[in-house]
């Protein structure tokens, strides 16, 4: 059980480009598919799934798909809360004006207009590049919100200005509304997460993702080997778009319930969700599901810790909670400033030689 | 140095570990982020009330009160998060204190059976019981404040608002287009002209606003701000020598955080309340005995008698008088969610009750029915007075403008209805 | 003089006003960029900071007080002394030297020659660690800021009474301008002049720019680079502080101070990253643009509150014809 590749051998092309060559790996994988699968489900109760599981899976397929067009494709983005709430609010749409149809088809479908809004803010990247753009992005940040406000047809014209997911389902299953059950609802989010790693980590490793990284490590190079920069900096916007749009649909729908555009998809969420994928690796699907995790699982712990179990004042372990994140940041990046996706590699790489190392 | 924390934590241990009958009303706080300087005397005041019940009677009904407290820094996803985590301690009731965590436990709540009060904030329509069964608002909502308003400005003017110009200034959010529908079915009852002058989030910069409103002189300005914005639209508004008594802010703009950092110049601005301001109350002397001379004042102990404190103290004493309630209705003093949930509905707070709770004219006098979740609409005005620092109430309670409220309660909690498949709670 | 007109030129001018106070936020980010290539996230909590610290000495409120009462079960909140605003102003410059200090010894020394991106990031980990250090030292509710040089004498705010009517009796239409934007421009004015002729004609300054331009050429010729980094950091600290002192005269210091940073970016795409001037004149054109944009178009016909998303769009209109920003350094790029 060691984790080494000796004796793995390879008879396939197949079999040696796979995404975990090592066997080990392999099996670790699957477990970790296992229980995520089969036995978190029968295990969860409300509070796991909706302060723990659900914020983290959204997180992620957020992560992902700004990991897919900063730590890929070298665009950095700062639209990413606008992005979601195009996808929170044209599920809305969806959900309201066809009750009938599966929330599947309407969670893509929110993701696919995304997509196309994406294609279209992405527009000035070919003109516009490194920091200049994340500001430039904000552009789409600050604009989407203030549209998704302004016009009352987005939510339905009701008079409270918030939209609010009603009761429907997926296969005769409930899944939004307040008579969700909790396995129903973190099941949903984790086929997406699923989707979504497994069509990124392949993306990324087909001849769409070579090109975006062709781009990110130096652009004119690229252009000049044949890289067409129009179509892969959009492609890669509109990847990242989907993804992150359907991470809205879901932030929205299954998740929250109810939403006001301004406070669940400020720019905050932009911040944060770009958070997450430097601390957990630029350029790594591994990285996406670290840094979701750490930021949301982190506070939630030292909460738990101070409060609970210290019985400290609750805003004393708040401040405390941003001094410790922030002094956290700052020595993981002093120990490894590649995120944690590339901890986790020098850790596996320990690993292979252990215990002897030289 | 850890030796006061490490008694604490064991204190803290000791007092969560027996199993003891207790009523648990969990603070949903926010000390930090954005609003923190709203949600710190609120939090203070709320715990300092069930700290003195605790102190003072041994309860209510012979059952201690504790108040886990949960820090939501305004953030939905941390409300929903400490709503899950205190939902496992037997949450009798929630107060969220913010708009965004209410409309998210809303159909939380009622799916789990726990009551919600959101006292002067939330969902307007959620009045309607029938609709929304385990959500209450009274004593009253942002309609009726911008009613109260209108009130105050007839009584101004002796009764006729034809021909004049009246601008809201709000936060443009969900919160702030709150009033827009009331006040402009009241423009066309009133005959006043009616604008309206959105400022984006968080409101730092607001001269545009302001230029436009020195260009349109309007005779009044009613404000729905919140955080950061209250305090630069006022400091704008002396700055354009807007007459101060002709501002009138809503209750979230209308404590001292919102008017000290402008000065004097703040001085006779209004604002809507729908609870009495000042310390001057027999219960604060009980307070002052058996909660902060003994150093068991909540946070830093520096908030008493603010506005927002008062308010805390407010939300207390209504829900601790729905559990005395929920205690007769159901003969056992260890009430349950649900049961709580019949106490609100049965709550009845008559002048007699606030007098007995050395409280008398905190509040207006209302009754809670299965149809009517959010009182009767009365609201009061206060104002600013800059050289003493305090706040004093000019006028009496009085009631919003009935006839326009309630049929734009009924169209907003009918849509929910339906949208949502909601039958009637009350038949 | 017809109305309309009279009312553009007043947008027009309170345009500039509000864009000097921009500017004043994204010359902070620019001094910080031009010389170690950070783009400081943490600039507008540094803001904060400074100015909690100020009001924190000038009430003379106990440093972590909340703290040390959890902790020990006292009761300390305040020294009970009140400090002259200058001496408290000169004490958080200390404070932000030392801030400065501590930045350079204990983040970015063990930083030296990562890519921006990880630099950037370690900003955001100095923002979350000072918010929350700020916080804990002086308490997160609302303090009401005045610098005032004597008894009576403090910062001016409100209507200047003398435009008002000089205009009024000219043009028939009083125009507003206030006098903390008159003070916060002559401010301004002051400290960019201050930081050109510093960096012009001192020794210091011309180390700093040496090192602007080419890290390794500077320490070859003997520069020191921590000194430099931590002379930079200082005098962002001490921009933080001024821009900290006039918003929060408006607003009172509380957390929404940090935000003000949100209001620079537009301005720093447009000015460019790099360039002093630039953040001054692209803070006049988003200030004026932002402005104008509403009370033309926005206010009449789009429903309002169209500033904060028009400055950026505004900024990006710009840099699609420059992508490096009006005064930022041309992009030159080799494969």
């Amino acid at each position: 059980m060691f984790y080494r590749e000796a004796g793995d051998f390879n008879t396939s092309y197949a079999e040696d480009q796979q995404t975990f060559p090592i066997k080990f790996d392999r099996y670790r994988y699957y477990v970790v598919l296992f229980i995520a699968i089969v036995v978190v489900p029968f295990t969860v109760n409300d509070y796991w799934v909706n302060s723990i599981f659900m914020p983290f899976l959204i997180y992620t397929i957020a992560a992902i798909g700004l990991n897919i067009l900063v730590g890929y494709c070298g665009q950095v983005s700062l639209g990413t809360g606008g992005f979601m709430a195009v996808g929170a609010y044209a599920c809305y749409k969806l959900m309201t004006a066809m009750p009938e149809v599966s929330m599947f088809i309407h969670v893509l479908l929110a993701g696919v207009i995304t997509a196309a809004v994406g294609v279209l803010f992405g527009l000035p990247s070919l003109r516009i590049k490194g920091f200049y753009l994340a500001v430039a992005t904000l552009a789409a940040q600050f604009f989407l919100v203030w549209l998704f406000n302004r016009f009352p047809w987005f939510y339905n014209y009701s008079a409270s200005g918030q939209i609010n997911a009603p009761e429907r389902d997926t296969f005769g299953i409930i899944i939004t509304g307040p008579s969700t059950e909790a396995w129903a609802a973190y099941a949903f989010c984790l086929v997406f997460t699923i989707f979504s790693a497994y069509v990124a980590r392949n993306l990324t490793r087909g001849s769409v993702g070579r090109k975006w990284m062709a781009i990110r490590d130096m652009d004119i190079a690229a252009e000049i080997i044949g890289v067409n920069p129009l179509r892969a900096k959009l492609t890669a916007f509109a990847v990242s778009s989907f993804f992150i749009g359907i991470s809205g649909a879901l932030f929205f729908a299954i998740y929250l319930g109810a939403v006001e555009v301004g406070e669940a998809f400020g720019i905050q969420k932009s911040f944060l969700v770009l958070f997450m994928i430097i601390i957990g690796g630029l350029g790594s699907i591994f990285g996406s599901f670290a840094g979701a995790a750490f930021l949301v699982l982190l506070p939630v712990a030292l909460k738990v810790v101070g409060v609970d179990l210290l019985g400290w004042p609750t805003d004393i372990v708040a401040h405390l909670q941003l001094v410790i994140v922030g002094l956290l940041i700052i020595v993981f990046l002093i120990a490894e400033p590649h995120g944690i996706a590339q901890l986790w590699r020098v850790a596996k790489d320990k690993l292979r030689l252990w215990p002897f190392p030289h | 140095m850890k030796f006061k924390l490490g008694t604490m934590a064991v204190a803290a241990l000791m007092a969560a570990s027996p199993a003891m009958a207790e009523l648990v009303f969990p603070s949903l706080s926010y000390r930090t982020g954005p609003y923190a300087a709203s949600g710190i005397p609120f939090a203070d005041g709320y715990a300092d009330y069930f700290t003195m019940l605790n102190a003072r009677d041994g309860g209510i009904g012979g059952v201690m009160t504790t108040v886990p407290e949960c820090e939501t820094a305004y953030n939905t996803e941390k409300g929903v998060e400490c709503y899950e985590s205190l939902k496992g301690g037997g949450g009798l009731v929630y107060q969220p204190l913010s708009t965004g965590i209410t409309y998210q436990l809303i159909p939380k709540v009622t799916a789990d059976n726990i009551p919600m009060l959101t006292t002067g904030l939330g969902r307007t329509s959620a009045k309607n019981g029938r609709v929304f069964s385990h959500v209450f608002n009274f004593p009253a909502n942002y309609w009726d404040g911008a009613s109260v308003a209108v009130k105050h400005m007839l009584d101004e003017e002796g009764g006729d608002l034809s021909g004049k110009k009246v601008t809201l200034v709000y936060h443009n959010s969900a919160y702030g287009k709150e009033p827009i529908r009331t006040l402009t079915e009241l423009s066309k009852k009133h005959g006043f002209e009616f604008n309206e002058v959105p400022v984006d989030h968080p409101g730092q910069e607001q001269k545009s606003q302001w230029l436009q409103i020195r260009r349109d002189k309007p005779d009044y300005v009613i404000m729905y701000g919140w955080g950061v914005m209250n305090q630069v639209a006022i400091q704008e508004a002396v700055n354009i020598r807007f007459p101060m008594d002709k501002f009138i802010g809503i209750w979230w703009s209308g404590s001292e955080n919102d008017v000290l950092s402008a000065g004097a110049g703040a001085d006779g601005y209004k604002a809507v309340t729908f609870h009495n301001v000042g310390a001057d109350y027999p219960l604060y002397d009980d307070l002052k005995k058996y909660v902060y001379d003994e150093g068991k004042a909540a946070g830093a102990g520096d908030q008493s008698g603010t506005v927002i404190y008062n308010r805390g103290i407010y939300g207390a004493m209504l829900v601790a008088e729905a559990a005395k309630k929920a205690q007769e209705i159901h003969g056992t003093a260890n009430i349950t969610p649900s049961q709580m949930r019949d106490g609100m509905e049965a709550l009845e707070i008559t002048e007699e009750k606030m007098t007995e709770l050395g409280l008398p004219g905190f509040g207006p006098e209302f009754k809670v029915t299965c149809e009517n979740h959010g009182g009767n609409g009365f609201a009061a005005m206060t104002q600013w007075n800059a050289e003493t620092k305090e706040w004093t109430l000019i006028s009496d309670f009085v009631q919003s403008d009935q006839e326009v409220i309630q049929s734009l309660i009924e169209e907003d909690s009918n849509a929910y209805a339906a949208e949502n498949s909601i039958e009637d709670h009350c038949s | 003089m017809p109305e309309q007109l009279a009312y553009t030129i007043e947008v027009f001018l309170n345009g500039l006003m509000a864009g000097v106070l921009y500017a004043l936020v994204a010359l902070g980010f620019v001094l910080i960029y031009k010389a170690s290539g950070i783009f400081n996230y943490a600039q507008g909590v540094m803001a904060l900071f400074a100015a909690m610290t100020l009001v924190g000495i000038q009430n003379g409120q106990v440093p972590f007080a909340h703290l040390i009462n959890a902790i020990f079960g006292t009761d300390v909140h305040k020294f009970g002394w009140s400090v002259h605003s200058f001496v408290a102003i000169a004490l958080t410059v200390v404070v932000m030297i030392g801030l400065a200090w501590a930045v350079q010894r204990f983040v970015f020394r063990h930083l030296v020659g990562q890519e921006a991106i990880i630099l950037f990031m370690a900003t955001i980990g100095l923002a979350y660690l000072l918010e929350g250090v700020a916080d804990l030292m002086w308490g997160s509710e609302l303090k009401a800021l005045d610098v005032c040089a004597a008894e009576g004498v403090c910062l001016p705010q409100g209507l200047n009474s003398w435009i008002d009517e000089t205009t009024f009796e000219t043009f028939g239409y009083g125009f507003f301008i206030d006098n903390l934007d008159i003070v916060a421009s002559i401010v301004a004015a002051i400290l960019v002049v201050g930081l050109v002729m510093f960096a012009q004609y001192t020794k210091q300054g011309r180390a700093m720019r040496a090192v602007a331009d080419d890290h390794q050429a500077a320490l070859s010729v003997g520069v020191s680079l921590n000194f430099i980094w931590i002379l930079v950091w200082s005098l962002a600290g001490f921009v933080a502080l001024v821009a900290g002192i006039m918003w929060g005269a408006k607003s009172g210091v509380q957390f929404s101070l940090s935000l003000i940073a949100l209001k620079a970016l537009p301005v720093l795409m447009l000015g460019g990253f790099t360039s002093i001037p630039g953040a001054i004149v692209g803070g006049l054109i988003i200030g004026v643009g932002e402005k104008l944009f509403e009370f033309l178009i926005g206010a009449p016909f789009l429903g309002g509150a169209t500033e904060n998303w028009f400055a950026y769009m505004l900024a990006l209109l710009f840099l699609v014809f420059r992508p490096q920003g009006l005064f930022g350094e041309r992009i030159i790029e080799r494969v």
